[in-house]
């Protein structure tokens, strides 16, 4: 029988690489996220000088060294866990949360924990319970609080930073240097004889924190119009914090401060938007992220007002990354066709 | 466009990439030279062939039957000789090969006799029905679901039709050119099925950016009389045209998990499959071609071919002028619900909608899977509101039970979430390979189920036989010391004497050797 010529067969590859990408890569939100820290990093040197520049490029060396070290040990190649950029992001979160004249060790050390204990033992990015950074700070706040709490009250210069950073631990420390943060004073009740730093107004302007936190704030709406971070854990930490604060202030105005004093204090305009948004530690339904961001908001009030600590922000991320696998069962979306 | 009654949640607005196909009409795409007609059905077993190797067959003739499978019978779709009845790769998700029917066409291409026209307007249903199983009719929006059954399958009362011509994958386009060149067919199809069905609506959907087919419709029901079927744009939103999300839309109502459409009163056609319907009652005609759409970057010319079934890939891109230097991938379907398949020698079935040939670098490879951060994109796409990521967690560390909890089986597979995942992780691959690993647990549970019931079955008849034997001895007994016949009772008297007498003399015999 004569056959009629057949084409030739042509074989291809299984691949999966030829499907539609609609969204973004984890490398570009992580670039994303540096970039709309800068205009808060700005005026934090703005504020206290360039010590915060010195502590975030030691955090992100010491990520960098500390993820490659806990890669090899787990036998795991480094490129990739490097290249996403979530160790860097980590790095400048804490860089930014410690006090700028901190010396070096302080954020090396919390640098290394965030990483290694907070993220690394767990199985690395994805893996991890806790906010990393968060992890980092609780650590150093509790072990250190001498170094953690002291900010400079005005602009230090280069010099006299290094050498604060660097310098020997035991140096002296000019008391103009450190200062205790209005959130301190907010604690104090008032018959002591401090006053609170914002008798009413819409922003703090007493005090460059405000400016800082709006520099967030800036950065944090630009990250929402980009659609990169879930606007639910923004709104739900905000709404949170200004509940409490709302309530307690309009019961008495003398002895709690007013919302927008917490809004533009410390780091909360930090927390709604970069540190609350890890979506690895959060809440993943969306009533969940409610739930969870509303809880930071309110644990936040309630360990500045209350608490021993001078912002509650890093243990209110912590509480609630604890309740996030229970919020995530309780509150299952209602999948199509499924009774309501 | 009119405000629908319904929405679906998430959903992705995609490039559609369909005028690389549906600019020209739809052609004829010649004969090749060898036809392939897998047997594998849909419940997993292999159609009987009715024919062997040598035999000569026409375009028409069946040449293998489904053994009480819901599946029609397979016909030939050109005539020419059987080659051969041997394994050979389909087109199939999991990119398994078939038994197939290998026929060497003659180019002839004779046929035989066409079944006799059904009258479209006063046949009953059980006919029409008979008719499409005789006919080969199967769903052909991609899921290739045997249409008599499932017309037949609704218990409940079907109050409303619905024609789906919202091709929303991109690069697909053969509805489109359908609906614009044989938009009359559609419509007397709906006519007809709307008829045997015995519903009060029926609507016809297609996607607010087909707008030559939709006024193609338009034309073809003001020429006709078919003023009673609504056509109706839907959103140019992906997967406007799943069959449940567009349900959703048009009626608002939810199948219920786990079941069909037909439990809500719905009944949801694809466009082709409804045109195919028609031209089986109208004519007679056999279901033995289809149109697919053959596109993509790696294709020369890409456009919609009318094909016999049964036609290698590779034939149809042939007819398309050729791969081009960046042919890279190839996909059976769109690159939302496709799959890719790895040889070009591989026939179409039924089922297959559209050959997309990638181009390499385009879109750009995508690199290899990263660790899901839990960011919940894959959530807010999801059509289905599930929750992906946790799917994957539980699916990934074979927790399948933990995954039906989240509701693993209420999966359309759109690759939605893939499509949003930052970290490229392919979801809906897992997610298939869950399901089917689900699927064959409840098999062997099934078959562990039935292999004890049957073997408590054998235990009892084994029970039963053994009590039926005692009680027949016992009866036999007592009828034996009873009233038996006086021959037998003299026949056990003389064998009891004969035993006296022996004992007797043994007896004696051990006396005397005393000493």
């Amino acid at each position: 029988m004569t056959h009629n010529p057949l084409p030739v067969e042509r074989r291809f590859t299984h691949d999966l690489s030829s499907r539609v990408t609609a969204g973004h890569q984890v490398r570009d939100v992580m670039w994303a996220v540096i970039a709309a820290l800068v205009p808060g990093l700005l005026a934090l040197i703005w504020q206290s000088g360039p010590g915060v520049l010195v502590q975030c490029s030691l955090a992100v060396a010491s990520a960098l060294i500390g993820e490659s070290m806990a890669l090899k040990l787990r036998s795991r190649p480094a490129r990739p866990s490097l290249n996403d950029l979530s160790a860097m992001v980590t790095a400048i979160l804490l860089g930014l949360s410690v006090p700028g004249l901190a010396p070096w060790w302080v954020i090396t050390l919390g640098t290394l924990f965030a990483i290694l204990l907070g993220k690394q033992v767990y199985g690395g990015l994805g893996c991890n319970p806790f906010n990393p950074a968060m992890v980092g700070y609780a650590i150093l706040l509790v072990s250190f609080p001498q170094e953690m709490t002291h900010w400079p009250a005005e602009p230090v210069g280069l010099g006299e930073t290094l050498h604060a950073i660097f310098g020997e631990m035991d140096s002296h420390r000019p008391d103009a240097l450190a200062m205790a943060t209005p959130l301190d004073a907010s604690r104090t009740p008032p018959a002591m004889g401090h006053s609170t730093a914002t008798p009413g107004g819409l922003v703090p302007a007493s005090h460059s924190d405000s400016w800082v936190n709006l520099g967030y704030l800036l950065g944090g709406l630009w990250l929402l119009r980009r659609k990169l971070i879930d606007g639910r854990i923004s709104a739900g930490v905000l709404a949170g914090l200004t509940a409490c604060a709302l309530g307690f202030y309009l019961e008495d105005s003398s002895r709690y401060p007013s919302p927008a004093f917490h809004l533009f204090s410390g780091a909360t305009m930090l927390a709604a938007f970069f540190i609350a948004t890890d979506p690895v530690s959060a809440a993943t339904t969306p009533r969940g992220r409610w739930i969870y961001a509303a809880g930071i908001g309110v644990l936040i009030y309630v360990i500045r007002t209350w608490g021993g600590y001078p912002d509650g922000v890093a243990f209110a991320v912590l509480l609630m990354n604890l309740t996030a696998p229970t919020l995530d069962h309780f509150t299952r979306p209602r999948a199509y066709g499924h009774p309501r | 466009m009119t405000t629908l009654p319904g929405r679906f949640p998430g959903g992705l607005e995609l490039e559609g990439h369909k005028s690389l196909a549906n600019q020209c009409p739809i052609r004829f795409a010649g004969l090749p030279p060898r036809l392939l007609f897998p047997l594998r059905q849909r419940n997993g077993e292999n159609a009987r062939a009715l024919v062997s190797i040598g035999d000569l067959v026409r375009r028409g003739s069946v040449i293998a039957g489904g053994n009480q499978s819901l599946d029609p019978p397979i016909h030939a779709s050109s005539s020419g000789r059987v080659i051969a009845i041997e394994d050979h790769g389909m087109a199939h998700p999991a990119g398994i090969s078939s038994r197939c029917i290998i026929i060497e066409t003659d180019g002839l291409d004779e046929s035989i006799a066409a079944l006799p026209a059904l009258d479209t307007t006063h046949c009953s249903p059980e006919s029409l029905l008979d008719r499409l199983h005789e006919a080969g009719i199967v769903g052909l929006g991609g899921a290739g679901f045997p249409t008599a059954a499932k017309l037949l399958k609704g218990k409940t009362a079907i109050d409303t039709l619905i024609l789906n011509g919202a091709e929303c994958e991109p690069y697909i386009a053969c509805d489109d050119r359908l609906l614009r060149e044989r938009a009359n067919e559609v419509l007397q199809g709906a006519a007809l099925l709307q008829r045997c069905l015995g519903c009060r609506t029926t609507l016809i959907a297609v996607e607010g950016d087909m707008r030559l087919a939709w006024q193609a419709l338009k034309a073809a029901q003001s020429a006709g009389d078919f003023d009673f079927i609504q056509i109706i744009q839907v959103p140019s939103r992906y997967p406007a045209g799943g069959e449940r999300q567009l349900i959703q839309l048009l009626t608002g109502r939810e199948v219920p998990s786990g079941a069909l459409p037909a439990a809500i009163g719905v009944i949801c056609q694809n466009v082709a499959t409804v045109a195919a319907i028609y031209r089986a009652a109208a004519h007679g005609e056999i279901l033995d071609s289809r149109i697919v759409t053959v596109t993509g970057a790696g294709v020369q010319t890409p456009q919609n071919l009318e094909v016999r079934l049964g036609t290698p890939i590779g034939f149809l891109i042939e007819q398309c002028g050729g791969y081009t230097g960046q042919a890279h991938g190839l996909i059976v379907g769109g690159p939302m619900m496709g799959y890719t398949v790895n040889s070009d020698a591989i026939p179409v079935t039924k089922p297959v909608n559209a050959i997309l040939v990638t181009g390499a670098g385009s879109p750009a490879t995508i690199p290899d899977p990263q660790p899901c951060i839990r960011c919940g994109a894959c959530a807010e796409a999801c059509p289905a509101s599930l929750l992906p990521q946790q799917l994957y967690w539980h699916t990934h560390a074979q927790q399948l039970q933990r995954a039906l909890d989240y509701h693993l089986l209420d999966c359309i597979e759109c690759g939605c979430c893939d499509a949003v995942c930052p970290s490229h992780i392919p979801l809906v691959h897992e997610f298939r390979q869950a399901k089917q690993a689900s699927l064959s647990q409840q098999r062997a549970r099934d078959s562990a189920a039935h292999a004890r019931m049957r073997f408590e079955a054998r235990q009892a008849r084994k029970e039963q036989e053994q009590r039926d034997r005692e009680l027949a001895a016992q009866r036999r007994k007592a009828s034996l010391g009873g009233h038996a016949s006086p021959k037998i009772q003299e026949a056990l008297e003389r064998a009891r004497q004969k035993r006296a007498k022996q004992n007797e003399s043994l007896a004696s015999e051990t006396t005397h050797n005393d000493p």
